[in-house]
């Protein structure tokens, strides 16, 4: 049955339900209980915003919390991997990436391949990431475009509470590493999200909107600014295609390129920074596959090249906005050659 | 300024989760005379586009809605009114109109999602949902693969005279994915569970495809609970099934070949839209739903890809009314089953619609049904 | 405990250990008010430890801190107002709105910023050392780990290269007996973060991080080895926290009141105070005189970030190298 639950609740859900269903699935991460060897309550965070709070309770020492030692418990969970468990790590952060890389994009990322097929990594390491919340330079990067250049990792980036769960489900019954990017503006959001599990499978992306005048690329928060742009346009008379990536690793070529056929203008939307991006990648894809069909130059929409700034006047300008995906479009599709 | 000669046509609802529809064609001309019942206007929808019909008698004056607009349910699409009433008469009403008109809240929403409930029966959850207060009960069965939805144009004109349910088969829509007994008789018992727990006696039961057979198989079992069959392109009279579609739409999770089974459920492919597509992927990416449709597969099509259960001779000794309606160009069961069967029961093949037929011929399948 | 220091050096710590403690107060309500964007992590409690450390270093020396900085800052001589600005994400703060409180950095004073990243300024403070050893100069490093950073990595490997080249860089770790919400005696493997000195061929000392004198007494030690040549240290303050891991923390893996009571049994102002009015010489009015001085210092630094303006929005692509 389905009924509305957060973004946050849908994780914890998924989490959930998979912990029940099988038992090799575990839980670590920095408080992701809270209140490990302290006098006070126990559970008391579930994680730094609660998303997996009352597992504990269900599940006991399979949710652990650990030391500050990202590249420790990380690889221990890399380890654990190969060796029969299931481990779902969270790295509170994505920023906080830099301090376990290694164990990452050496360790779990390579053992499939180089191991000539014989290993096995099924971990997950859910992470935080995005501007918006005031956080600064070091809690609030998009560094998803680094881990989908590494061959090896599946990347995902969902964009509603239905697909979170699906994706999460699918992430940690999947038997190669995953790292399952959340954005944590999204956390409130509400939609509709089925009890039961259910899983969406990688490198399928998802039209969150029909339309035949351009097509709109995005991932994670900006499919929801690319729809608010999208709604404003329509008006206008310019009807968005909008297609969410949900994972850029596999990505689903199949479906940009069909969308792009279709419209022959593309506009694509990326919270990262400009320079090897989704948006670079995306873009390249489309002038190497679909040349033929554009009807206008590619326009990206980006974060500046820039760190992400404190200031709330200064981040709200960094946030790929609404307007200005609308203006990108409005650009392409009033183009002529 | 109101004129009660001024008849406003508006967006239609077809079904709990429709809030807006789009425009696609106009199918007749201004200063048109129609009648109730004449096709005005194609409307796609979020799940399957249909024809709007008059539901008023009167001259077509203006169309209101353009192409391509979409627009939520209530909004004005076209006005009627006699050739004395003048233009500016019309203007008016149409001005006055949009003044008024005020979309649905989006609360509207969990009031519609209330409409579906929940009820144990033969150690299932079941969903349903419920129209109309009618003293005549009636049950519509969904086919293999389908759900509550399949009887989008079908529950709610039916409600206008009886009360009509509409629910999840196991292993479908929303209802429990683990199915105990996916035999056609496994499930007819359901059916019977299903009213008892809704403290319902007897019950006409339209079934469509494997839903049919199930329909079939509760009459045969329980007689005096069932007062009418409707078998809509029904399994359970002949051996001949597409064994292919059965197959692949319990082996995909692929949205191509999704949408190629699907395209095969109709005769006109462009019914099937993205939505509808996504949906079936959704329900198929269910824990449990392929094992359930694996084991209700099994429990109407055998071994050699030919339905093992069939009624034909048991039909023929029901003496409660049966009508049986197929699409003629069906390409999951044929046709062919409904010929040489006793006097008795009644059949109606629509030319040029397919297995869907309720949906792609909604208005010919609901006034065979009304007879 | 008999001290070396004259009245006016006491008074100036004073000073220094109530300003950090009235700032962090005021940032605590203000936060709480709703004026200060994002995440900030509150240093009162601790304030004995950054001004015991400070009252050693020269404005030449470095000092590498954490996510919570701003007693440190205030320590190495940072200025209050722009602090304060910078916490409230305007243009006339220290990093102009660009870092927020967690990473004010003022370089000229030798702070070399807060830090977001827990175990973060270990290696950076190991780099500051090499540079004064290369440079011949009797400068130092100091760096402020929690016991959380105590955990990570990056630590180790700076405390071993720092024997390795013989850095003079002072590990001060600021034991608060949580790393967020997970106690230090879950998260730290052995009994005293002090234990980890010999493995890393360093002295290593535990100190009660609420008594001031024991904190400047030790810290002077472990400067004059750094600066003599003699390479570095480890320092474990034994403190505690009197607000949470960040604003907004309930705190529920505390047991009740016990904030309540340590703010009134290991107090570092109230101790400094009775220690210093009873034995050497500074009568409670100079302290009184100190608190209004600060109370009117942090007012005006609250006013100062609350009526300065926001950065530009072109200021977003300054302090870069290259746009695109």
């Amino acid at each position: 049955m389905a009924r509305k639950i957060t973004f946050q609740q849908a994780i914890n859900e998924a989490i959930d339900q998979e912990m029940g269903r099988d038992e090799s699935v575990i839980v670590m991460g920095e408080d992701v209980v809270g209140g490990s060897g302290a006098d006070g309550e126990m559970d008391a965070w579930g994680g730094v915003l609660g998303v997996t709070k009352g597992l504990w309770g269900k599940y006991g020492d399979r949710i652990m919390d650990t030391p500050i030692s990202e590249a420790g418990y990380v690889g221990a969970a890399v380890g654990a991997a190969t060796a029969g468990l299931r481990p779902v790590c969270e790295l509170m952060f994505i920023d906080f990436m830099g301090v376990c890389f290694d164990q990452i994009y050496n360790q779990a990322a390579k053992f499939r391949y180089m191991f000539g097929g014989k290993a096995e990594t099924p971990i997950v390491i859910r992470t935080m990431f995005g501007a918006g919340f005031r956080a600064a330079a070091q809690h609030s990067q998009c560094l998803y475009p680094m881990f989908t250049a590494v061959p090896g990792l599946k990347v995902v980036i969902p964009s509603t509470p239905y697909d979170v769960k699906g994706l999460l489900i699918q992430a940690i019954r999947d038997n190669d590493p995953v790292i399952f990017c959340e954005h944590k503006v999204l956390y409130t959001v509400e939609g509709d999200v089925p009890e039961e599990s259910y899983t969406i499978p990688f490198g399928e992306a998802n039209i969150a909107k029909e339309g035949d005048d351009v097509t709109i690329v995005a991932v994670g928060r900006m499919v929801q600014q690319s729809l608010e742009a999208a709604a404003a346009l329509s008006k206008e008379g310019v009807s968005c295609e909008v297609v969410d990536l949900r994972t850029t690793s596999p990505l689903d070529e199949d479906t940009i390129l069909e969308s792009v056929e279709n419209t022959g203008r593309l506009v694509v939307v990326d919270e990262a920074t400009p320079r090897c991006s989704i948006a670079t990648d995306i873009s390249a894809l489309v002038a190497q596959k679909a040349f033929g069909e554009l009807k206008a130059p590619i326009e990206m929409v980006t974060a500046p090249h820039t760190p992400v700034p404190f200031s709330g006047t200064l981040e709200d300008s960094y946030v790929p906005s609404p307007e200005k995906i609308a203006s990108a479009v409005r650009k392409v599709s009033e183009y002529t050659k | 300024m109101s004129n009660d000669k001024i008849i406003a046509v508006t967006m239609p609802k077809w079904g709990l989760s429709m809030t807006e529809g789009k425009v696609m064609e106009w199918l007749v001309e201004e200063g048109t005379e129609l009648n109730v019942g004449d096709p005005v206007v194609d409307i796609e929808t979020e799940k399957i586009a249909n024809t709007f019909e008059a539901l008023d008698p009167g001259i077509l004056r203006k169309k209101v809605a353009g192409l391509d607009d979409i627009l939520p349910i209530g909004a004005l699409l076209a006005v009627l009114a006699p050739s004395e009433v003048s233009e500016s008469e019309i203007d008016a009403f149409v001005s006055e109109f949009l003044e008024n008109y005020v979309p649905p809240e989006p609360e509207e929403e969990d009031e519609e999602e209330s409409a579906y409930q929940y009820i144990d029966a033969n150690g299932y959850r079941l969903r349903y949902s419920k129209m109309g207060t009618g003293v005549e009960k009636i049950i519509l069965i969904h086919g293999f693969g389908g759900d509550a939805d399949r009887w989008l144009f079908t529950q709610q004109p039916l409600s206008e005279k009886a009360t009509v349910y509409a629910f999840d088969l196991p292993g479908h829509g929303q209802s429990s994915k683990s199915v105990n007994d996916g035999t056609v008789s496994g499930l007819a018992e359901t059916v019977i569970a299903l009213m008892d727990s809704l403290d319902i006696t007897e019950a006409r039961l339209i079934g469509h495809s494997l839903g049919g057979a199930i329909a079939l198989q509760a009459a045969i079992s329980y007689p005096t609970r069932v007062t009418r069959l409707d078998l809509i392109a029904p399994a359970g009279l002949g051996k001949e099934i597409n064994v292919d579609y059965i197959n692949g739409f319990i082996e995909t999770d692929n949205r191509k070949e999704m949408k190629g089974l699907l395209q095969q459920l109709v005769a006109d492919p462009e019914l099937v839209n993205r939505a509808l597509v996504n949906d079936m992927l959704q329900f198929k990416r269910t824990d449990g739903v392929s094992n359930a449709l694996s084991q209700i597969a099994a429990g109407f099509i055998d071994a050699e890809g030919r339905q093992s259960r069939i009624m034909r001779e048991e039909a023929a000794l029901l003496t409660i009314p049966i009508n049986l309606i197929w699409g003629s160009l069906d390409k999951i069961i044929p046709a062919d089953h409904a010929r040489d069967l006793p006097a008795q029961i009644k059949s109606t093949v629509l030319d040029g619609y397919g297995h869907l037929v309720q949906l792609e011929a909604s208005t010919e399948v609901n006034a065979v049904l009304a007879l | 405990m008999a001290t070396t220091l004259s009245v006016e050096d006491l008074l100036d710590a004073y000073r220094t250990m109530k300003t950090i403690r009235e700032f962090e107060d005021r940032v605590h309500v203000e936060f709480a008010k709703g004026g200060i964007p994002g995440f900030v992590h509150l240093y009162a409690g601790e304030e004995a430890s950054a001004t015991g450390v400070g009252m050693h270093l020269k404005e030449s020396d470095k000092l590498a801190s954490n996510h919570r900085g701003h007693g440190h800052c205030i320590a190495k001589g940072v200025e209050v107002n722009g602090m304060m600005a910078e916490i409230y994400g305007k243009k006339t703060g220290t990093c102009h709105g660009k870092g927020g409180s967690m990473h004010i950095a003022d370089l000229d004073t030798g702070m070399m910023g807060a830090n977001g990243i827990v175990g973060g300024g270990p290696p950076l403070a190991c780099g500051a050392a090499l540079a004064a050893k290369m440079k011949g100069t009797d400068g130092i490093a100091v760096v402020f780990c929690g016991d959380g950073a105590s955990n990570q990595g990056t630590t180790f490997e700076a405390m071993n290269l720092a024997t390795v080249w013989k850095l003079p860089v002072i590990f001060v770790f600021e034991n608060n007996g949580y790393a967020e919400a997970t106690a230090s005696k879950f998260s730290v493997a052995c009994e005293d973060i002090a234990d980890r000195a010999i493995g890393f061929g360093m002295p290593g000392e535990i100190v009660d991080g609420h008594d001031f004198f024991a904190v400047h007494e030790a810290f002077g030690r472990a400067a004059e080895r750094a600066r003599a040549g003699d390479g570095p240290s480890l320092i474990e303050h034994k403190l505690d926290r009197f607000f949470g891991h960040f604003e907004g923390d309930n705190q529920n893996y505390r047991p009740k009141d016990e904030v309540k009571r340590l703010r009134e049994e290991v107090c570092c102002l109230k101790r400094f105070s009775a220690e210093v009015t009873q034995k050497h010489g500074v009568s409670p009015d100079q302290l009184t005189e100190i608190d209004n001085e600060v109370a009117s210092m942090i007012d005006a630094a609250v006013v100062f970030a609350e009526t300065s303006p926001d950065p530009d929005v072109a200021d977003l692509t300054t302090d870069v190298y290259i746009k695109y």
